[in-house]
């Protein structure tokens, strides 16, 4: 700014107008050094965690600019330094665990991560023997899975175009009520209601089915708001053209609407999928847990991705080759659902409706 | 706008149509295809509806069989022995580890998220914020299981140092002094639970800051305020409802977060005063670690349990929902 106005004075003399500043690399010094002195601290008084001179670089680099910046600047500015600088401290705080967890997972988890650990079952393989895979629990997961995303998605598509295209009376409020309502349960309750209906009180057995119906309680409100979303962003014009040639209105609805929003449906539906691939307390309750391959949803017992973590970690006796396994399930777990995530994502982009925001 | 108008004679003027109109635009379909479609859609939604009343219903049942044999008051019961003679359960223990966890939660994951939010909006530079936002949104789908295999067997190892030195300079307090018991209470449930909530409760308070009128942060600028005082007189006071209901949602996933404290947690039937120390269990982790081998009344007992935490989770996500309606513009949660 000065630059244009007082070409001759820069630098030469501070502009009475503004005041003092501190250099652009002030920050990145007062980090710098609050991380060397939170490091020497931690050596000096014999800390043994990285959390502990996390902790302190944190302080000291929040004092810091503080302190240094209301000498130099002002305590309006030294302020601003403060909020800047825990806002930074925030976000590195919330990184750095994220980070470690992909970063770990990743590095346990190729170890025993192979062809043979992706086509093989725990049959003959005792908890604590290293060897085994996991393919009775992608087996299991695909099915519990997919049997869930054929009964919730016509169902929430369904419920969709009701509130949008027809909804408008007492019904239609509380169904919007109950759909909110039902996003908040908690997996371990709708596990509870299957066992309630399903195992208690009809007498069926663990079957992945039973697993399927609570995960599609789990996953029916996700489709039904995001579907919703995706057919309010519909135009009208699209709907009343149609209506106006005299085609019937489901035809509109199937032919037209539909059609358009396909895209956005489709991005809702895999996010929901991703997010019920990882649900793993409802399936403990209702699936049960077995080391063999069940090809059958229906009946008996079968494995799941998510359980089978669990199992490796509870029933390891701290043994490594256990925990091995874990990991490389839980890699996985991870790569699948992130997959599904970035293709939906990437849909949604590509598909969006022109008329989006 | 209103599509079902079209097959009426005459189009309503007002916006809202009144009952009549409404049920004669519905049922405006007269076609049969058009009477199988709604009759489809509309058993969906009904079918939604009677899946919420069963939840109520079987759990409220189950739960007063459960209820109706426990020899001891349920809700000041600092014991669960569903199987003993008398049989003698409460809930009063996994009350006290469930309301303590998440509030530790909520204390470390509000203000570190509302802070990401703030960086990502405010502070990154655009393209770098995006990514972010991104990379967030990929971390809310982290299943569960995943969060509680790398707690036990990455972040448990890394607090034994914060936990002596909690105990060494808060100790004093009582809540922070620690006996040297694996650090597997309720404080590092605590913070796993806010490492878990941190993506959702920034997603939704990042959608929030986004929708700040340009027009009041510029006003506030040309003021002369600095970026601190543009948050905290424009964008925090226009976000607060949407924060506050951002961090209900967290609170919801928090209070039904089940396989991740079910694997940290060391759980002990009983209430201490140090955070730091074994004692207090959660609802959910409760029904995930009991229920392998509990019996039939054991079971009923466990739905007990669930039917008081599927009352509590409502309640927490009314609110929420209740504060989004009020100011319904600034909603980012649809999810």
């Amino acid at each position: 700014m000065s630059n244009a106005t007082l070409p001759d004075t820069q630098g030469k003399r501070p502009s009475s107008l503004r005041g003092a500043t501190l250099p652009k690399w002030f920050p990145w010094a007062v980090a710098a050094g609050s991380i060397v002195l939170g490091l020497g601290i931690s050596a000096a008084a014999g800390l043994e965690s990285d959390i502990q001179w996390g902790l302190i670089a944190a302080v000291l680099f929040v004092l810091g600019s503080y302190g240094i910046a209301a000498k130099v600047e002002g305590r309006r500015q030294a302020k601003d330094r403060v909020a800047t600088s825990l806002v930074w401290v925030a976000f590195i705080l919330a990184v750095l665990p994220l980070a470690s967890l992909i970063w770990e997972t990743v590095k346990r988890g190729v170890k025993v991560l192979d062809g043979y650990f992706l086509t093989h079952s725990m049959g003959i393989v005792g908890d604590t023997e290293p060897g085994g895979g996991i393919y009775h629990a992608i087996l299991g997961t695909l099915e519990q899975v997919g049997l869930a995303t054929l009964i919730a998605v016509p169902i929430g598509v369904l419920t969709a175009i009701y509130l949008v295209e027809y909804g408008r009376g007492r019904l239609a409020k509380a169904v919007t009520f109950f759909v909110d309502v039902m996003t908040g349960i908690p997996s371990i309750v709708a596990g509870l209601f299957v066992l309630s209906l399903w195992i208690i009180t009809l007498g069926m057995g663990y079957s992945g089915f039973a697993g399927s119906m609570a995960l599609t309680i789990l996953m029916l409100p996700v489709v039904v708001r995001s579907t919703e979303e995706m057919l309010k962003l519909v135009p009208n014009e699209l709907r009343e053209a149609s209506l106006a040639l005299g085609v019937p209105k489901w035809r509109t609805i199937l032919k037209v609407v539909l059609p358009t929003s396909i895209g956005g449906i489709t991005t809702g539906v895999m996010l929901a999928v991703a997010r019920i691939a990882g649900e793993t307390a409802p399936v403990l309750l209702l699936v049960w847990v077995t080391p063999l391959i069940n090809a059958n949803p229906f009946s008996d017992p079968q494995a799941s991705l998510p359980v089978y973590i669990y199992l490796q970690y509870a029933n390891s006796g701290g043994e490594g080759a256990a925990y091995d396994r874990a990991w490389a399930a839980a890699l996985v777990l991870i790569l699948f659902i992130m997959i599904l995530n970035m293709a939906a994502r990437g849909l949604a982009r590509w598909k969006a409706p022109k008329t989006g925001r | 706008m209103d599509i079902s108008t079209q097959n009426t004679a005459a189009p309503p003027v007002t916006d809202q149509p009144s009952d009549a109109q409404q049920k004669r635009a519905a049922r405006g379909a007269t076609r049969p295809g058009d009477r199988i479609f709604l009759g489809l859609s509309r058993g969906s939604g009904i079918f939604l509806l009677v899946i919420m009343a069963a939840i109520a219903v079987f759990l409220t049942y189950r739960a007063a069989i459960a209820i109706g044999k426990d020899e001891a008051n349920f809700f000041t019961t600092f014991e669960w022995n569903p199987t003993g003679t008398p049989p003698e359960f409460g809930i009063a223990v996994l009350a006290f580890g469930t309301v303590v966890s998440s509030i530790i939660a909520m204390a470390i994951a509000v203000p570190v998220s509302v802070g990401i939010a703030l960086f990502i909006t405010h502070y990154a530079p655009r393209r770098i914020g995006g990514v972010i936002a991104y990379v967030v949104d990929l971390l809310a789908a982290v299943p569960s299981i995943v969060y509680g295999l790398w707690g036990v067997l990455f972040l448990v190892p890394q607090l034994d140092g914060l936990y002596g030195w909690l105990d060494d300079y808060l100790g004093w307090t009582g809540v922070f002094s620690w006996q040297g018991g694996a650090p597997r209470s309720l404080f590092t449930v605590g913070i796993l639970l806010a490492i878990m909530i941190l993506p959702i409760i920034t997603n939704v308070s990042r959608e929030v800051f986004r929708q700040v009128p340009q027009m009041h942060e510029e006003a506030a600028l040309a003021l002369g305020a600095t970026r601190w005082e543009v948050i905290r007189m424009a964008v925090l006071p226009f976000g607060r409802s949407g924060i506050i209901s951002a961090s209900m949602l967290g609170l919801g996933r928090a209070l039904g977060e089940t396989m991740a404290v079910a694997m940290v947690l060391s759980p002990l039937f009983d209430i201490q005063a140090s955070l730091l120390d074994y004692g207090g269990g959660t609802f959910a982790q409760n029904i995930a670690s009991k229920f392998n081998e509990a019996t039939e009344m054991g079971r009923d007992a466990l739905i007990a349990s669930g039917l008081v935490l599927f009352v509590i989770t409502l309640l927490v996500n009314g609110a929420a929902r209740m504060i989004i309606a009020r100011r319904k513009e600034y909603s980012g949660a649809n999810a």
